[in-house]
């Protein structure tokens, strides 16, 4: 290329002469930036379509009313209003909410724990480090699909591990009542090992004469757990904290293949009820509105995260 | 080995070693019973037949080891052209988001465009939005795309374009490409080497490790996905296999069926067996520099 040309021609450009220089200074910065477009210019097509633009294009949908036909028509705030008026929308923020909270509440102490405990086993480590991520590696739907046959009232597993132990057959995902922690279930099932191997690289870079010292202070295991595990993890805590709520605020799987939201609307999820909007009742405008306002509350969740992760790196 | 909660000198003493043993033991069965037995008990059911299934109490072990479920749940299901499929989505959303994700890092990393930080940080906010929020919007342009009006529904372009716009590859690229060293990249460039001859056989050479990451982790994502597949890719010849699976299970016999998810987990369970290090390596990189 031209550019690379030039310089080997004048290895030592800078201070030279001044006019002509210039110029050349000029030409080889242009053409290294043009260099570098090309190079870029295949990125920026694909983040344009598929993620800048789409960001505009959902605030606009949302105000508007659309056919995809006739240009769309401004309407304002009705498809919001729409949107909030129906009964749905209150039981889908609430089912959401209560997802994120069973979840955390499984999903964030569980693997922190397990990390703990790992991080302490000195034999069948590989195996106990394989075994947890292993149904993160199964596709969701499988996972989903395989519980759906577990919940099964009759002959499903579940109810057969219960009545071995001669507790009472649950309905699972028939019920109101128990349908929306199955999901959280499902979900935390096949989530659990992301946070626990997490964890343990977390856990793996305490520094060993931080324990040493408390012990010899006198501090037992909880007090060292309580003041040297946890402030070490701080960190990671915090971070992973953000990215569940994220993670699990846009729970859609989930519902779709194993309740259809329902009974009684127990387990639709705004994410589902946004799908619901467009591709069932065909209103982009109100499945848009719903899109919004979700990302306007992840998006609050993400930037305390990114503030947090640039934290952690320091 | 550098010592962790438990002194090892409790760990010699009668009571720790007693202590140490129960919860191994306990954390062993816990663990193979909450994430093996779930597993053991999908490819057993594939076995056993429906009245066998209906049967209460269940078998442990089924009655008959009768694999031709398997070939039936292969057929019926054209599990055969949804593989093939998702083979074809996942390959080529690999290569495509390597060939562009790589090259953008490249240029940002090294050739350092003016507004260069801008394109970065425009890049890196999109990870602050979670796809599933622009899901509608995004299947809008997947059907007409701008300025072009293509529709790209039931083609592979539906999944490639979207998988390559991944700004958390271009981060992890990015960074590390910067860790190469200027002296490496100027002494080619004084031997006349072009950009693309300094990308191809300096920086990709020292950047295999990165790659490794960014290809599994591209590889899982897509063949992992259910929403975008599922919308962008409604007729049944097209499916991916989740998607095929999902759609059909309501009109197959639970047999059929579970045997088809046995046959749809396969392919990550043996991807994970293999490179199970760059997995959990990307599973690190990703969570504390997100």
């Amino acid at each position: 290329m031209t550019v690379t040309q030039e310089r080997v021609r004048r290895p030592q450009p800078r201070a030279a002469g001044p006019r002509p220089d210039d110029h050349g200074a000029l030409k080889r910065a242009v053409g290294r930036n043009l260099t570098a477009y090309g190079f870029l210019c295949a990125a920026l097509i694909c983040f344009a379509l598929f993620s800048w633009y789409p960001m505009v294009r959902e605030v606009v949908l949302s105000f508007q009313e659309n056919n995809f036909v006739d240009p769309g028509k401004w309407v304002g705030f009705d498809n919001f209003r729409n949107v909030i008026e129906d009964p749905a929308f209150r039981q889908a923020w609430l089912n959401t909410a209560v997802f994120s909270g069973l979840a955390l509440v499984v999903g964030y102490a569980v693997p922190f724990v397990l990390a703990v405990v790992l991080n302490e086993l000195k034999h069948a480590k590989a195996y106990l480090r394989f075994v947890v991520y292993l149904p993160v590696m199964l596709p969701p739907a499988v996972a989903v699909l395989l519980f759906k046959w577990f919940y099964d009232p009759g002959a499903g597993l579940f109810n057969q591990v219960l009545g071995a132990f001669g507790l009472p057959a649950l309905s699972w995902l028939d019920s109101t009542s128990t349908a929306l922690v199955s999901l959280v279930l499902v979900s935390t099932w096949m989530n659990l090992g992301t946070g626990t191997l997490i964890y343990l690289a977390a856990l793996q870079s305490i520094p060993g004469d931080l324990y040493e010292s408390a012990e010899l202070d006198g501090a037992g295991m909880f007090r060292r757990i309580w003041h040297v595990t946890i402030p070490q993890t701080k960190l990671i805590l915090l971070v992973m904290l953000l990215l569940q709520v994220v993670a699990t605020m846009q729970v859609f799987i989930e519902p779709y293949l194993l309740t259809g939201g329902g009974p009684e609307n127990a387990t639709v999820t705004v994410a589902y009820l946004m799908y619901q909007y467009a591709f069932n009742f065909g209103d982009f405008g109100g499945g848009s509105a719903l899109g919004l306002m979700l990302m306007v509350v992840l998006m609050t969740f993400s930037a305390i995260y990114l503030r947090v992760s640039r934290e952690a790196e320091r | 080995m550098t010592r962790t909660l438990v002194s090892p000198l409790a760990l010699q003493s009668q009571r720790g070693r007693i202590i140490y043993w129960t919860i191994l033991t306990i954390t062993v069965v816990g663990f193979t019973g909450a994430f093996v037995f779930p597993l053991y008990w999908m490819i057993t059911g594939a076995l056993k037949s429906p009245d066998e299934l209906a049967q209460i109490p269940p078998s442990f072990f089924p009655q008959s080891f009768d694999f031709g479920v398997y070939a039936e749940a292969w057929n019926q299901l054209q599990l055969g052209v949804f593989l093939k499929n998702t083979v074809l989505y996942a390959g080529g959303a690999w290569l495509f988001t390597l060939a562009v994700d790589v090259s953008a890092a490249y240029a940002l990393s090294k050739l350092r465009p003016m507004f260069g930080k801008v394109v970065l940080g425009l890049m890196l906010a999109t990870l602050m939005i979670p796809p599933m929020v622009l899901l509608l919007p995004t299947y809008l342009v997947a059907k007409d795309l701008p300025i072009l009006h293509l529709d790209l529904l039931n083609t592979p372009w539906a999944i490639w374009l979207p998988a390559a716009a991944n700004g958390f590859f271009v981060f992890l690229l990015k960074r590390f490409f910067d860790s190469i060293p200027k002296e490496l990249l100027e002494a080619a460039e004084i031997d006349g080497a072009s950009p693309m001859r300094i990308l191809w056989s300096i920086v990709l050479p020292v950047s295999r490790p990165i790659l490794g990451v960014v290809s599994i982790l591209s590889v899982v994502t897509v063949w992992k996905d259910f929403v975008w597949p599922l919308l962008v890719l409604p007729e049944t010849d097209k499916m991916s296999i989740s998607v095929g699976i999902a759609s059909l299970s309501a009109q197959m016999p639970q047999n059929v069926l579970i045997a088809s998810l046995v046959i749809a987990s396969l392919p990550t369970i043996l991807v994970f067996f293999v490179f199970q290090r760059s997995i959990m390596a990307g599973l690190t990189a990703g969570s504390l520099k997100g």
